[in-house]
């Protein structure tokens, strides 16, 4: 019985409608009164019903809902027989709250969407060879599965055999057919485009990037500030207070029709849906353009932000860098250049990579007693000679002396943003080389939109010599540079503006920053989709792409904005409606219920703008 | 100690999780600290111990405050 009623709303409102239209029509039509009470007495008992029993089940539960000041409000108009406005405040309470769910569901759309594109079926190995189709859920770690053209990669794996080009918009938010082969890696969620692949499932379920991402983003639009755990507590207390207060204007008053209307007047309903409303639709566009925002904590920090610090290695640069200018010194350069390869072979070092890169095929050499300076670079005895690879401070700390024109290289070089590594053999400079990275394209753009949003300060921190970070923070136009700092002093500088009283993001690839990323109020990584720095981080911009950057400060602003609105208007209407019930004579129980769920629309229509949200170029 | 997800109906209306929350709290053999409604997602997370409840008994318990069960996963925690 309970649950046929509950399941049968939808036809209750409507039979609960059409019964007070009739009895309204009837009544001014004809004038015959006996029909319009018995319609509107049979409107009110259906309509009550699906109220009575969910204020019942939350009684039962010990919580004070708004099913249960609705129910004995209208219990009590059909105390004084005022059954007009028992069947229209059931019946309004009941519309509004389908029209509630309606537009719920599409503020909570941007994320359904995104949960649905989870895979839901493979096409599994078995002994036998064949492949046959099962549930994702019973794809194991190592299983062997086949994805067809059209198809949805299952799980996180690597291609054994087969090409083809994926869409990887799930994950990426970048709808770009991206070539797989042997051995790429690919994703769960994203699409098979063309071509027809094997792969080995290495991650399964919740463990794959699109797994984290989903469970990060549904627990992210029902975390909550402290805003709204403040307006929870508020909730929790208000409904009862709003009880005990009609219970006493009707004691004194012995004023059935004023206590029952100040109980529908006083139900809560825009306050408590106003601000996760508009986180839910935040969070949504944030997940739909490649913006992942973990809960309106991070909203509301984020909207308010000072400063915003930036790691410059992969994150204002490609992070790859090549030689872009060298130099030699002396005789025997070739082998200078052999042992230099040999050296840097040994370390893992993006720069060596890039020396590497440079220099390509060389003799085979000799390297023994590797010692890494941390921090500069590595000396080492190759074929019998003491060689040095590094930085100024290696060549100082190996007392190796400069000639006036190296200094003058060294100096042209670092002016030109360039990494400096020094190649010294037996005490005597052989080789220069400045290895520079790319500044990533668009990004002075982008700055520029984020100090229109109102960044005040914008600090690059790195590792390089200052002369590159200079050079680097010229050209993008930024506030401050430093360079020259390791990872913890980073975390000490950041720390130092926070407390200065500054409201900092952190901007990282989370690779060697993490201490920083963790110490900033906010953390933005700058993932590739699969990084832990998902996990860390308060922001995550998909697919490295810092673009997204200013996207998702202008989201953050608007979703801070919408939620004050929607407590103005929360807050303006019950306001609205207490004043008019104290002060004039047309305030009465429907209509006060009319405006309340026209409020809690009016919240979730305008929480809804921001699904649309797009920042203006 | 097992780990469930319970996903229910399109939740609307934010007493939906006090009551869920409380039809849970009198349960016995629930980690109450895990005991996580999201509203939003419309989906009920907990950890319990299996000796001492089924997640049919669970289930069972929201259904008797009013919520359809969709679906339950259960894993180990």
């Amino acid at each position: 019985m309970q649950r046929y009623i509950l399941r049968n709303k939808n036809k209750i409102i409507l039979i609960n409608g059409i019964l007070i239209a009739i009895g309204f029509l009837v009544n001014w039509t004809t004038g015959d009164t006996v029909v319009f009470r018995w319609s509107l007495i049979i409107a009110s008992i259906f309509g009550v019903a699906p109220i009575v029993l969910q204020a019942y089940q939350a009684l039962k539960v010990k919580v004070v809902s708004i099913d249960v000041l609705v129910t004995i409000a209208v219990l009590g108009a059909f105390l004084i027989q005022n059954y007009e406005e028992a069947a229209i405040v059931t019946f309004l309470f009941l519309f509004g709250a389908f029209l509630e769910q309606r537009t719920l569901n599409k503020t909570r759309s941007a994320i359904k969407e995104l949960t649905e594109m989870a895979p839901e079926s493979a096409l599994k190995q078995l002994e036998s060879g064949d492949f046959e189709e099962v549930e994702v859920d019973e794809v194991d770690v190592g299983d062997v599965l086949l994805v067809k053209t059209g198809a949805k990669v299952p799980v996180d794996g690597t291609v054994l055999t087969g090409e083809g080009s994926v869409n990887e918009a799930s994950i990426t938010g970048e709808s770009m057919p991206i070539r797989k082969e042997k051995g790429s890696n690919v994703y769960a969620g994203t699409i098979l485009d063309n071509g027809t692949i094997q792969i080995v499932a290495d991650r399964v379920g919740e463990d794959t990037t699109f797994g984290k991402i989903i469970e990060l983003v549904e627990e992210a639009q029902d975390s909550k500030s402290e805003a709204e755990r403040f307006i929870d507590r508020f909730a929790k207390y208000y409904t009862p207070t709003v009880l005990v207060l009609a219970i006493m204007v009707w004691l004194f008053s012995r004023d059935i029709e004023l206590a029952i209307t100040i109980l529908v007047l006083g139900c809560p309903g825009a306050l408590v849906i106003g601000v996760p409303i508009s986180n839910v639709a935040g969070i949504g566009n944030g997940a739909r353009h490649g913006v992942l925002l973990k809960g309106s904590e991070v909203i509301s920090d984020f909207s308010r932000l000072d400063t915003m610090v930036f790691d410059k290695t992969g994150t204002l640069t490609v992070g790859n860098p090549t030689v872009a200018e060298k130099k030699y010194y002396g005789d025997k350069t070739s082998e200078a250049t052999d042992y230099l390869a040999g050296i840097e072979r040994e370390s893992d070092h993006p720069l060596s990579n890039a020396v590497l890169e440079e220099i390509g095929e060389t003799k085979a050499v000799q390297v023994e007693d590797t010692e890494v300076v941390k921090g500069g670079g590595i000396v080492a005895t190759v074929n019998g000679h003491r060689v040095a690879v590094g930085n100024v401070a290696v060549m100082e700390r190996e007392n190796i002396k400069l000639s006036g024109s190296a200094r003058a290289d060294v100096e042209r070089f670092e002016k030109n943003g360039n990494s400096l590594v020094l190649t010294a053999i037996d005490g005597e400079l052989k080789i220069l080389m400045g290895v520079r990275d790319q500044i990533r394209p668009r990004i002075k753009e982008d700055l520029q939109r984020l100090k229109r949003l109102g960044v005040k300060n914008l600090i690059m921190l790195s590792g390089d010599n200052q002369g590159t970070v200079d050079v680097v923070s010229r050209e993008l136009g930024l506030t401050k540079a430093h360079g020259n700092m390791l990872p913890e002093d980073k975390s000490a500088y950041i720390k130092k503006l926070i407390e200065e009283g500054q409201i900092v993001a952190f901007v990282g690839d989370g690779v060697n920053d993490s201490p920083s990323l963790a110490i900033a109020q906010i953390g933005v990584a700058m993932g590739s989709g699969t990084d832990v720095a998902i996990e860390t981080s308060d922001i995550v911009l998909m697919n490295s792409d810092f673009s997204r950057l200013p996207h998702a400060l202008g989201l953050a602003k608007a979703t801070a904005r919408n939620m004050k609105q929607n407590i103005l208007i929360a807050i303006g209407v019950v306001l609205v409606l207490l004043v008019s019930l104290l002060f004039s004579d047309w305030m009465n129980m429907s209509i006060g219920m009319l405006v309340h769920e026209g409020s809690i629309l009016v919240v979730i229509l305008n929480g809804m703008r921001l699904l649309r949200f797009s920042l203006r170029r | 100690m097992k780990a469930a997800t319970i996903q229910l109906e399109t939740l609307t209306c934010p007493s939906c999780m006090q009551k869920i929350e409380g039809a849970l709290k009198g349960l016995d053999g629930i980690d109450q600290d895990t005991v996580k409604v999201l509203f939003n997602s419309s989906k009920v997370k907990l950890n319990f111990e299996d000796d001492k409840i089924s997640i049919e008994q669970i289930e069972k318990a929201i259904n008797k405050v009013g919520y359809e069960v969709q679906k339950s996963r259960v894993k180990s925690a």
